[in-house]
């Protein structure tokens, strides 16, 4: 499928529906038409207000505090976004980290080395990495993944690093393998592909002319891609990792299986953190209906709505028209 | 020397993401077959120790998945034509294309919540039906961008030549041009029908789980993305077993569309 409008642009010749005179049956067919669109609007009309509706109570209730407090307690009815929030951004953080130079170095050896019947391959494999389910990212995360945080990555870094200043608060803790780093690593598996698509498609559309005439000039293949190429796709580039970060923020199976559900904040990237995502999973179900706990969830889902609602928006305007 | 060094990691970068591909479908593979057997598409789900198997979870994600799919695909069939034979520049269609970009990457989980609060909440009941409406806001928008994507691809000519025969636009737009971008479109509807049967999250305040058959929309509805989430943390080993079984089956059931889905692209594209 097609991640970025393609067609979109270029068919302004179509003529419409409305311009051209018309009888009952197109009348009636435009409203159906019309209708099916706006009940498009309406389901995200009605998740962003229901969100705000329903989180207003825990808004109005703690005020400012309900961002930035790190206290999630529900015997004293205290409830607060920070922790949850900051384990959101730092995992999704940690997944761009990763996620970005393998994306760009495998695009950048499809597009521009590999064989033509290789790269075709490769690229399919990728897209079916993108297909598979997320719980079974989050399956795979926990019985592969944590063990193997636990049992080598951690002892090493531990061993290694727990006198060196700075790092070692990064590496402290036990050894659970929960965590954000683990949430990290599963994020960037799930967000790679997509990115790898994208940077594939905007390197694609650089212009073949600019690209043979440094080629004609003796520049070699990486020359090309990083004086050529690469600036000249950058704000699509830019718009691919947005696009990536907006899917790893509100990704639910994958990091709940991984990220160990502790509401706590702190350095340790070896220590169980939370989500918001993975916190609406795993609370919404013991929330009473109309208590502040439901409220306060709400509103932590109103907050990801924001975040994936700015992130998309900034995409979306960077992508725009980018493959002609 | 920086381009050696550039394609070098060009390929293991490459190489790093197949592998992880591989990994992925061999854990599956190997953990899935040992726990496969007839009992597993034969026997419902039940306590631990007691031989149980997925088949309800397996049919309740069939219904659940089909019956939110027959209700996302004329809608998004609808909203695709909108959005390519209505005033496509118009500042509506323009907000109503923005917003089904938007609910396409809404986190899934967000989903749940909302149809958990029109269509649970009201009516003190989870339900399979509830279900299957928050696995349609999924589908819904990946079947608008390829319709309005493969109807765009329908040369104009085809249009004109429709209209020039006296047939009303209602008429070229359903006879011709759908007909035309039926493949495609087909497509688009495999791809959102791959998307919608590994969800998980938005069906967990919706249609909550089942452990006995439950066939009735009306009521909680077993399904296999939230067996294999039930089963895969529990500490009991036949239950992590029936939770690879059905990670494995939801996988090949989910690859397999895809690739089909492919096919289809292909075929159109000749």
């Amino acid at each position: 499928m097609a991640l970025i409008p393609d067609a979109r642009d270029v068919g302004r010749s179509i003529p419409q529906i409305g311009e051209t005179p018309f009888w009952k049956g197109d009348r009636l067919f435009r409203g159906v038409a019309c209708l099916c669109a706006l009940i498009v609007l309406l389901a995200l009309g009605g998740l962003v207000v229901s969100m705000g509706v329903g989180g207003f109570a825990a808004f109005r209730h703690f005020g400012l505090d309900f961002i930035i407090s790190n206290v999630w307690n529900p015997v004293t009815q205290q409830y607060g976004a920070l922790a949850p929030v900051f384990g959101t951004v730092a995992s999704t953080f940690i997944a761009v980290l990763f996620a970005v130079p393998i994306a760009f170095g495998t695009a950048f050896w499809l597009t521009f080395i590999a064989p033509r019947v290789v790269s075709a391959a490769f690229a399919s494999a990728i897209q079916l990495l993108a297909a598979v389910p997320s719980i079974i990212f989050g399956m795979w995360g926990f019985f592969v993944i944590v063990p193997f945080m636990a049992r080598h990555v951690q002892p090493f870094l531990h061993h290694h690093f727990r006198h060196t200043p700075f790092i070692q608060d990064l590496v402290s803790g036990p050894a659970y393998g929960l965590g954000l780093m683990s949430a990290g690593i599963v994020l960037a598996i799930m967000i790679t592909p997509l990115m790898t698509a994208i940077m594939c498609d905007v390197f694609k559309v650089a212009p073949t002319m600019l690209r043979e005439s440094a080629f004609g000039l003796g520049a070699n293949k990486w020359e090309v891609m990083r004086r050529i190429v690469a600036p000249w796709a950058r704000t699509g580039i830019i718009g691919g990792i947005v696009l990536g970060t907006g899917r790893a923020l509100g990704e639910t199976m994958a990091v709940t299986f991984v990220i160990g559900n502790v509401n706590i904040m702190g350095w340790s990237l070896f220590s169980p953190r939370n989500s918001v995502a993975s916190l609406i999973a795993l609370e919404f179900p013991e929330s009473a209906a109309g208590s502040l706990k439901l409220s306060s969830l709400l509103a932590l889902g109103f907050i990801l709505m924001v975040l994936s609602f700015v992130t998309l928006g900034a995409a979306r305007w960077l992508l725009r028209g980018k493959q002609a | 020397m920086a381009d050696r060094f550039a394609t070098l990691l060009g390929i293991s970068a490459t190489v790093s993401l197949i592998t992880v591909l591989v990994s992925i479908l061999w854990t599956l593979l190997k953990n899935g077959l040992a726990g496969m057997s007839l009992a597993t598409f034969l026997v419902p789900m039940g306590p631990p120790g007691h031989h149980s198997g997925l088949a309800n979870a397996i049919i309740g994600s069939l219904i659940q998945t089909f019956v939110g799919l027959l209700m996302a695909t004329p809608i998004g069939l609808g909203c695709g034509i909108y959005l390519s034979e209505c005033r496509s520049s118009g500042r509506l269609a323009f907000t109503v294309r923005f917003v089904s970009d938007v609910l396409l990457s809404a986190p899934s989980i967000l989903i749940g919540l909302f149809v958990y609060l029109i269509l649970v909440a009201p009516f003190h009941r989870f339900s399979g039906f509830a279900g299957s409406v928050a696995l349609a806001i999924l589908a819904v928008p990946i079947i608008v961008r390829t319709t309005e994507d493969m109807l765009r691809l329908v040369p104009v000519a085809m249009r004109e030549a429709g209209s020039a025969l006296g047939a009303t636009r209602w008429r070229v737009v359903l006879l011709l041009c759908l007909r035309a971008a039926a493949p495609g479109v087909l497509t688009g509807i495999l791809l959102a029908l791959a998307r919608v049967s590994g969800e998980t999250a938005p069906l967990l305040f919706t249609s909550l789980g089942n452990q006995n058959w439950s066939f009735s929309l009306d009521r909680p509805m077993a399904s296999l993305p939230l067996a294999i989430y039930q089963y895969a943390g529990a500490s009991y080993e036949d239950w992590v077993r029936l939770a690879w079984a059905g990670a494995l089956i939801v996988t090949i059931g989910v690859l397999g569309i895809n690739i089909i889905a492919r096919f289809c692209i292909r075929d159109s594209g000749r």
